[in-house]
């Protein structure tokens, strides 16, 4: 499991804890999560977050 | 130029620009596109500017792609350090400070200048702001090896660079004319709370006064208030809000009030001229925040490919970044009719702004109680 950081705002997404209160469930890996969501803190999209990789556990 | 198809030329090279110009480019990767930018067109994250310092990141740090990368990714050429200086709407033409060119469809993402307040003293003009990536590596060069900070203003960003500021351990006081922080988007009882834990990582606060004055002592910088008090630092920063870049627009003829006027369609009062971004006002609302951004740059990007879009705000919550206590504030819409209830639990205040009928029409949570953003967004979108 991975965490990523969005570069423009900051928003830190872990795969482990996914965003069970935005439909996406714990466990749910970056390349999994649908190309039309966005960052919920900034509405980045998806496809231009160029997440950053923060810790591999 | 003489090329048949004239491009669409954004100024500015900010989230605004540079966003609109990625969207634009997943619809359309042909026709001709420039950006015209007095920055160095460097693409960087403007929400880290007051978070940047207690990590660590240097201006460069955030500079994540040059002016030539975007130039590459985009298919556009990006004019850096180009002033836009002259519209003419009737040639469709535009007036650099490095020669002229036509363009299709002109859109204006220009920003918006840190408003300064009237202050008089031989320290005013070292008066600070922070407003983009240049202003950011010139105020970490004033930093190095200074230790006490004034901020001017106790809004979203003299907030943010408040804690930015004492988490990297440097001496913070916060000057504000307002009796609360965040005096725009929350009510008194949320506010104490932030006050209170702002506090305890080291702020010292002083709200309800007016600054009139910045003297020079030695080395120091004294922050005069009209009640006969002043407070000594090393800088002074001001963070009192923005005012739109209107004069571009407004000295070609193109209509101007707070912001530059545009519809739904982010259309000017020039039906080939949009604005976006701080420096425009959408039905009546600026919104210099980062989310309402995005959704116009999607929403423009359709219309400038050949695709109406009409802007449609959803709820959008703008996120405090103050680690002290994390708040989240989603503002009701101005003028909207309706009274704040308040709900303390530990750790945080839960606040809704409710109209007559029990109605949400906003919010603001703090602390703990930002748990409860996405439940609260579903409740604004159902009302």
């Amino acid at each position: 499991m991975k965490s990523w950081q969005c570069i423009v705002c900051g928003f830190i997404y872990d795969e482990a804890k996914g965003l069970p209160e935005d439909g996406i469930s714990a466990g749910t890996r970056w390349q999994d999560i649908p190309a039309d969501w966005a960052c919920p803190d900034c509405g980045v999209a998806k496809a231009d977050f160029e997440m950053i990789e923060l810790a591999a556990a | 130029m003489n090329t048949a198809v004239a491009p669409i030329v954004i100024i500015g090279s900010g989230l605004a620009g540079y966003t609109l110009a990625r969207e634009l480019r997943k619809l359309d990767r042909a026709t001709p596109l420039a950006v015209v930018t007095a920055d160095e067109g460097s693409f960087y994250s403007k929400p880290m500017l007051s978070n940047a310092l207690a990590s660590g990141k240097s201006a460069s740090d955030l500079a994540l792609k040059t002016a030539v990368a975007m130039a590459a990714e985009l298919n556009a050429t990006v004019h850096a350090g180009t002033e836009a200086q002259a519209i003419d709407l009737s040639e469709r033409r535009l007036r650099t400070s490095d020669g002229e060119l036509g363009w299709s469809k002109l859109v204006l993402a220009l920003g918006a200048d840190p408003i300064r307040l009237p202050l008089s003293g031989d320290g005013a003009a070292a008066v600070l702001s922070v407003n983009d990536l240049r202003d950011y590596a010139r105020f970490r060069t004033v930093l190095e090896g200074r230790k006490r900070v004034a901020i001017l203003g106790a809004g979203l960003i003299g907030c943010e660079f408040a804690n930015d500021l004492v988490l990297a351990g440097h001496a913070v006081e916060v000057a504000d004319i307002a009796a609360q922080a965040l005096g725009r988007l929350i009510p008194p009882e949320a506010a104490a709370g932030l006050r209170a834990a702002l506090a305890a990582a080291g702020v010292r606060w002083h709200l309800g006064k007016k600054a009139v004055a910045v003297d020079r002592s030695g080395n120091a910088l004294v922050l005069g208030f009209e009640d006969g008090t002043h407070i000594e630092a090393d800088i002074v920063l001001s963070a009192v809000g923005l005012a739109p870049r209107t004069a571009l627009a407004r000295t070609a003829g193109v209509e101007v009030r707070r912001g530059i006027v545009v519809d739904r369609f982010l259309r000017s009062s020039d039906p080939d001229v949009y604005a976006l971004g701080d420096c425009a006002e959408v039905e009546g609302q600026v919104l210099p925040f980062v989310m309402p951004i995005m959704h116009a740059a999607r929403a423009l990007a359709s219309t400038l490919s050949g695709s109406d879009k009409a802007l449609i705000y959803p709820p959008m919550p703008v996120v405090v970044k103050t680690p002290a206590l994390p708040t989240v504030v989603c503002p009701p819409a101005p003028g909207a009719a309706g009274a704040w209830q308040i709900e303390s639990e530990a750790g945080g205040t839960l606040a809704r702004y409710v109209d007559a009928a029990g109605r949400l029409l906003g919010f603001a949570l703090t602390g703990s109680a930002t748990a409860h953003k996405n439940r609260l967004v579903k409740e604004l979108q159902a009302a």
